[in-house]
């Protein structure tokens, strides 16, 4: 063998291993039905190595067991089966558009309903990409907040909770903790938040609601990965703010927590955003974390009646997706599980105007705009408690707007706040709306009639 | 001015954990003249190994024995598997094979011992310190002891042990010492195993600092202008290097951030050490390379 060919196997070795399968997505469909009948493809962008698989794992299993209930309890969606693989992108935007690409013309004969793409950076990279492909993307907890507006934004679906919206819950949470939103005037809130668009997104809501409630609004970035932010935690020593909203991703949370309690800032007095909520971002910094709160559209938890019925059906059988069982009913796998509901009933929402059959994405974006998850519903589901009430339109692709607030107890996280703590989305929903027209008009786009989705698919 | 003195002692005591992470660069580099990139995948795999043990209810002790041995054993691996096939090859080879290494630690790091966020608790407190009228991190007092002690131990394993001084002769050069009758071979797997040690002990106080997790391997981000700065052939350069960059970092993070209204720890270090680089190539303490024409 030459040195060369050795050279080249290590490499190939090495990619294998470090994980490099965008190149080749899973070609393991998840075929698990058996059935001759049609089946509809649900493709995953998934991340199970690098950097981000910790937080990606447990989401995953949550969509798989709940994709397996529904196929092995309750025989698909109306008889439609379901079946999936996996694409690996390693949290990628290069990876993410590159398993899009290779997804997107559908498995077997079913068409892509919905793709998920698991990724800020990767959802905005897509936002066209899904108008021309029509196929809707589904960003639950983030994505480009102007995308609300469908009428400009078609195929993108910022559901649950935008950052604007987490923005304006946890100023909300403050104000109910100091007596009311009178009592915001002179309030220190600090930001602290990731220095990447995504961290800059809550930037113009916060201005918004500073100017609208008298509250100081103070902004400090953090430089990824913000694996050493004790020059940020020392300007907050200085700056001596009340509450730190923390709006970090990976490493940056812990860092911070840690950071917090050696400079002496109370942990109790900062509240973590969407994406520095979950077990995996607040276990690493030890007993210090204890008290550290955090806002949510994903409560943890096992006790909703839908987790009890996978646990029942599909982890107690040993068909979980999850390889350590202490992740089921956390903040990731209950994303995974609600991102999921979601789809699932737009395809049935699409299923009842279009027939019991795989459809594709044009169809399952009239299903999203005319998605409503009201309580009744998410009870027969029994995902009440689990998701907000939802009721999406061609001029709403947010629907909802609120979080529940998480506190973490050491070993767990405790839900704190009573019910769901909303937004000032009529505050908002104004600057959300002129940001999409301006959108519209620098890309050349003639926005769609409120009434449009009305009309149906075209 | 206590806040000056305080952002300046913390930034200091920062690049203190920096600097742990060049020195194994530095290590490697000296004795083989190879940048080597997997020296973040090599932090990644000591500290999860470590904690997998720990949580396996292996005794401290036991479980820095047993990483330390998975160190070693790696070293010989890398020696007699990447190195000794490219033996003459140019450095940008050597280099390359180093990338490609890191690929297959990190992935079969996270394939043997999962992907999982591990907490990481050495039981040394993280709470502040009052000393004068500045606070300090009890923690980054105990790194910085942690990285001088390591400094002391790695100029008496240079100066003293037999392995040492032939290191030392193959750094200075390799041809003589080859002729004299130095094996090179156990000289890079010994230096690959020092390195190793270094990783470990960066990985543990790096690791309970954020946990162990993927994002370990980003530490050697910050590692490279410590070495542009501080010089890729000196340990002193390392950590004058990784000083320099810490105090840097946070001073103008705290006085320069706030009027460019955005993070400037992200390209600060990197702006310096372009300074560096036009003024001073070889570092402040690296070996100039003279070569005659």
């Amino acid at each position: 063998m030459t040195r060369l060919s050795r050279a080249l196997r290590a490499v190939a070795l090495a990619t294998s291993l470090a994980g490099l399968p965008a190149l080749s997505p899973s070609a393991s469909a998840a075929d698990e039905t058996g059935a001759q009948a049609p089946k509809q493809y649900f493709p995953l962008a998934t991340f199970r190595v690098g950097a981000y698989a910790s937080s990606g794992i447990p989401s995953w299993a949550g969509i798989i067991d709940y994709l397996r209930y529904l196929n092995e309890v309750e025989g698909g969606i109306n008889g439609v089966k379901l079946f999936w693989d996996e694409c690996e992108t390693e949290w990628a935007v290069e990876k993410g558009v590159e398993c899009y690409e290779r997804q997107k013309g559908g498995r077997e004969g079913s068409p892509v309903p919905v793709f998920l793409p698991h990724g800020d950076p990767v959802s905005k990279a897509l936002t066209e990409k899904s108008v021309a492909d029509k196929i809707p993307l589904l960003t639950t907890g983030y994505g480009r907040t102007e995308a609300i507006d469908g009428r400009v934004f078609p195929y993108s679906f910022t559901v649950l909770f935008s950052f604007w919206s987490e923005a304006s819950s946890v100023v909300n949470y403050i104000a109910e903790q100091v007596g009311g939103k009178d009592k915001l005037k002179g309030v220190k809130i600090a930001t602290v938040y990731h220095d990447s668009p995504y961290g800059k997104e809550t930037q113009v809501p916060l201005d918004l609601l500073a100017k609208t409630y008298g509250f100081e609004n103070i902004q400090i970035a953090v430089p990824h990965p913000g694996n050493d932010q004790s020059a940020q935690w020392a300007r907050i020593r200085q700056i001596k703010p009340d509450w730190v909203f923390l709006r970090g991703w990976g490493v940056m949370t812990p860092v911070a927590i840690k950071t917090a309690a050696k400079t002496g800032f109370p942990v109790d007095r900062i509240i973590g955003g969407i994406w520095s909520g979950s077990e995996e971002d607040v276990r690493p910094a030890g007993s210090v974390g204890k008290g550290y709160l955090a806002i949510t559209p994903f409560p943890a938890g096992q006790d909703f009646e839908i987790t009890k019925k996978i646990k029942a059906a599909i982890v107690d059988q040993g068909k979980s997706d999850l390889k350590d069982l202490k992740s089921f009913g956390s903040v990731y796998y209950n994303s995974g599980l609600i991102e999921t509901i979601i789809a699932v009933e737009a395809i049935r929402t699409a299923q009842a105007r279009f027939g019991k059959r795989p459809l594709n994405g044009e169809e399952t974006q009239w299903g999203l705009e005319h998605l409503v998850l009201d309580e009744a519903r998410l009870k027969q589901i029994g995902a009440d408690g689990l998701v907000q009430p939802l009721r999406l339109s061609a001029k709403d692709h947010e629907g909802g707007g609120a979080g529940k607030v998480l506190q973490w107890d050491g070993a767990k996280w405790a839900i704190v706040s009573n019910g769901w703590v909303k937004s000032d989305r009529e505050l908002l929903l104004p600057v959300i709306y002129e940001r999409a027209a301006a959108y519209a008009k620098e890309k050349g786009i003639t926005p769609r009639s409120d009434d449009t989705a009305e009309a149906g698919a075209r | 001015m206590s806040f000056f003195l305080e952002t300046l002692a913390g930034g200091l005591l920062a690049g203190v954990m920096y600097a742990l992470v060049a020195i194994g660069f530095v290590l490697i580099y000296k004795a083989s003249g190879v940048f080597n990139f997997a020296q973040g995948a090599m932090v990644l795999c000591a500290a999860l190994t470590f904690v997998t043990l720990t949580e396996r209810d292996v005794p401290f002790w036991l479980a820095g024995l047993i990483t330390l041995a998975v160190m070693v054993t790696l070293a010989v691996a890398v020696e007699r598997v990447v190195l000794r096939p490219l033996v003459n090859r140019s450095q940008i080879t050597l280099f390359m094979a180093t990338l490609g290494l890191s690929y297959v630690i990190e992935g079969a790091s996270q394939f043997l011992m999962g992907a999982s966020v591990h907490e990481l608790d050495l039981g040394i407190s993280d709470l502040p310190v009052e000393i004068g009228p500045i606070q300090l991190s009890s923690f980054d007092l105990v790194a910085a002891l942690a990285a001088g002690a390591l400094v002391i131990a790695l100029a008496l394993f240079f100066e003293r042990t037999r392995i040492g001084v032939s290191l030392r002769a193959v750094a200075d050069d390799p041809q003589a010492a080859l002729s004299i009758g130095i094996r090179l071979p156990v000289l890079w797997a010994a230096v690959w195993a020092v390195a190793g040690f270094v990783a470990l002990v960066a990985g543990l106080l790096w690791g309970a600092r954020q946990g162990v997790q993927f994002s370990l391997t980003f530490v050697v981000l910050k590692a490279l202008p410590v070495l542009i700065i501080g010089g890729f052939t000196s340990i002193t350069g390392a950590i004058v290097g990784g000083l320099i960059v810490g105090a840097g970092d946070a001073l103008a993070e705290i006085y320069l951030g706030p009027l460019l209204g955005g993070s400037v720890s992200t390209w600060f270090a990197y702006g310096l050490a372009v300074v560096f680089l036009l003024v001073r190539p070889a570092g402040l303490f690296g070996e100039r390379a003279i070569e005659r024409v």
